[in-house]
């Protein structure tokens, strides 16, 4: 579920651009603090397939319509055992980044062979997310997790308000309108890693068709039992010859 | 709407509508900005310099409003003066950046400011980092920021190219500030540029006379108003 900014509309006090403390009508201090995001991330996808989990994401980091940054990177190893991959306000993701950086070194400095698995940061990342809920001042964001640990393959999504669960293939933003119903005709447990991908090419192709804040520009992260790789830089083929394109408006001047 | 109908200019915040630039050449970094300081409509400052120091190898530019970007530009100076002491060697500009990247970020919901935080270190050469509004911190080879970058982004990414010299990345520092301020209200005056390198810092001043003319620019100084009036042609504008 996205999260509009009317939604979380917050009164200005006068003059002031001050969150926090707005006096009402009787005199007491109400705290009302939100944010609006400025530079934001568009859709993440995830699957799972045979080996493992498939997160995909494309690198741009828009500011209003405008895509201002073309080369940032929304994908992240989180430790050896997982992806996150996040949508919305991009300094907030970077703040989840260190604490999740912060949370993995920490666990490996007990030095005791055992590592965070996707689960736990699951839960880690659930708790923050509500508890600034809780206090009206969320991180802008909706974050897939993806993981294997042990054997056992996880995917699951956390929103900023904090609503979460786990599926076998999940998208935030557009992709929830766009890339689902395909996911859903199409996606089985056991793809391989080129079929999965190709899935992947294909609603990430509709996304860019469909998405204003989208590029032709994606990194893809893969999770398996031996660890996480994420790609480099790839642009997906377009189709634009389509013969219906070409003169769609000669019977029908003026229309579009 | 009237000046006089709409009293706001007089008690608005001071905005720095602006244009500022940071580019990475070979060796090291050329940093631009326009020197417009607004009040609303009024023009608070023609002649503002919106390129401060931070360290004797690191400056930012300043946009969005005057007061935050000011204080943010203050702590992080002071912060650095004592990083630097207890280092014992020069800041690096990275860590300049993370300095603005904290303040911008943790007071996020209090601040408008945009800024890019450009300069040179032993480890990185040339580095130049931006930090929009929100506080994302973002190192790149080149970025642009204020009112009037909106207007500049498709010249930039036509004009811009890795390892130019320290002429081509004055050069298209100056174009593309000169540019922004020719359609956007909230940039104009001069061009001042800084340039971090190896070598050192030097600050330049492009007095306005000294810009680029563009699309439906007219010199000045060519003929007088008296004159003008002697040579009229007689045309009046036919749509």
């Amino acid at each position: 579920m996205e999260h509009t900014i009317e939604a979380f509309k917050r009164e200005e006090s006068l003059g002031a651009r001050h969150s926090g403390a707005a006096a009402a009508s009787d005199g007491k201090i109400h705290i009302e603090r939100t944010q609006y995001p400025y530079v934001t991330g568009s859709s993440v996808l995830g699957i799972k397939y045979k080996d493992g989990i498939l997160l995909a994401a494309d690198m741009a980091a828009s500011y209003g319509s405008t895509k201002r940054y073309k080369s940032f990177q929304r994908l992240k190893p989180v430790g050896k055992h997982a992806v996150i991959g996040a949508s919305g306000e991009m300094s907030d993701f970077q703040q989840i980044s260190t604490m999740l950086d912060e949370l993995t070194l920490r666990d490996q400095m007990w030095d005791d062979s055992n590592t965070l698995g996707p689960h736990e940061i699951h839960s880690y990342l659930n708790r923050i997310m509500y508890q600034r809920r809780n206090k009206f001042d969320p991180l802008w964001n909706n974050i897939i997790l993806g993981g294997v640990k042990n054997g056992k393959k996880y995917l699951g999504v956390v929103s900023m308000i904090g609503v979460h669960f786990e599926d076998d293939h999940v998208a935030t933003g557009f992709g929830q309108h766009l890339a689902r119903p395909e996911l859903r005709k199409q996606w089985r447990a056991d793809m391989t890693l080129e079929e999965g991908v190709r899935l992947l090419e294909k609603c990430l192709l509709v996304l860019y068709y469909r998405d204003r804040s989208s590029i032709n520009k994606y990194q893809i992260a893969k999770v398996t039992e031996e660890g996480v790789t994420i790609s480099s830089p790839f642009a997906i083929e377009t189709n634009w010859e389509l013969e219906a394109f070409q003169n769609p408006t000669k019977n029908a001047e003026g229309s579009w | 709407m009237a000046l006089s109908d709409d009293s706001s200019w007089m008690t608005a915040a001071h905005s720095m509508g602006t244009t500022i630039i940071g580019v990475e050449y070979a060796d090291g970094v050329v940093l631009g900005a326009d020197s417009r300081t607004t009040t609303g409509i009024y023009v608070a400052n023609r002649a503002s310099d919106k390129i401060s120091k931070l360290t004797d190898n690191v400056y930012i530019c300043r946009s969005g409003s005057a007061a935050d970007t000011q204080v943010i530009s203050d702590y992080v100076r002071y912060l650095l003066h004592q990083h630097t002491i207890v280092l014992g060697e020069q800041a690096t500009v990275k860590a300049a950046a993370k300095l603005v990247r904290e303040i911008a970020y943790s007071n996020k919901s209090f601040l408008e400011a945009g800024m890019i935080v450009g300069g040179w270190d032993k480890h990185e050469k040339g580095s130049i980092f931006g930090v929009p509004i929100g506080g994302t911190l973002l190192r790149v080879p080149f970025t642009i920021g204020g009112s009037g970058s909106t207007y500049i982004f498709g010249f930039l990414d036509q004009a811009w190219r890795p390892g130019m010299s320290k002429q081509e990345a004055q050069d298209l520092v100056v174009k593309a500030v000169s540019l922004a301020m020719a359609r956007d209200g909230g940039s104009g005056g001069v061009v001042r540029t800084v340039t971090i390198s190896s070598a050192g810092v030097t600050r330049d001043y492009f007095s306005h006379d000294r810009l680029p003319k563009w699309h439906e620019d007219i010199p000045a100084g060519v003929s007088t108003a008296l004159e003008a009036l002697e040579n009229a042609n007689g045309e009046w504008m036919v749509v």
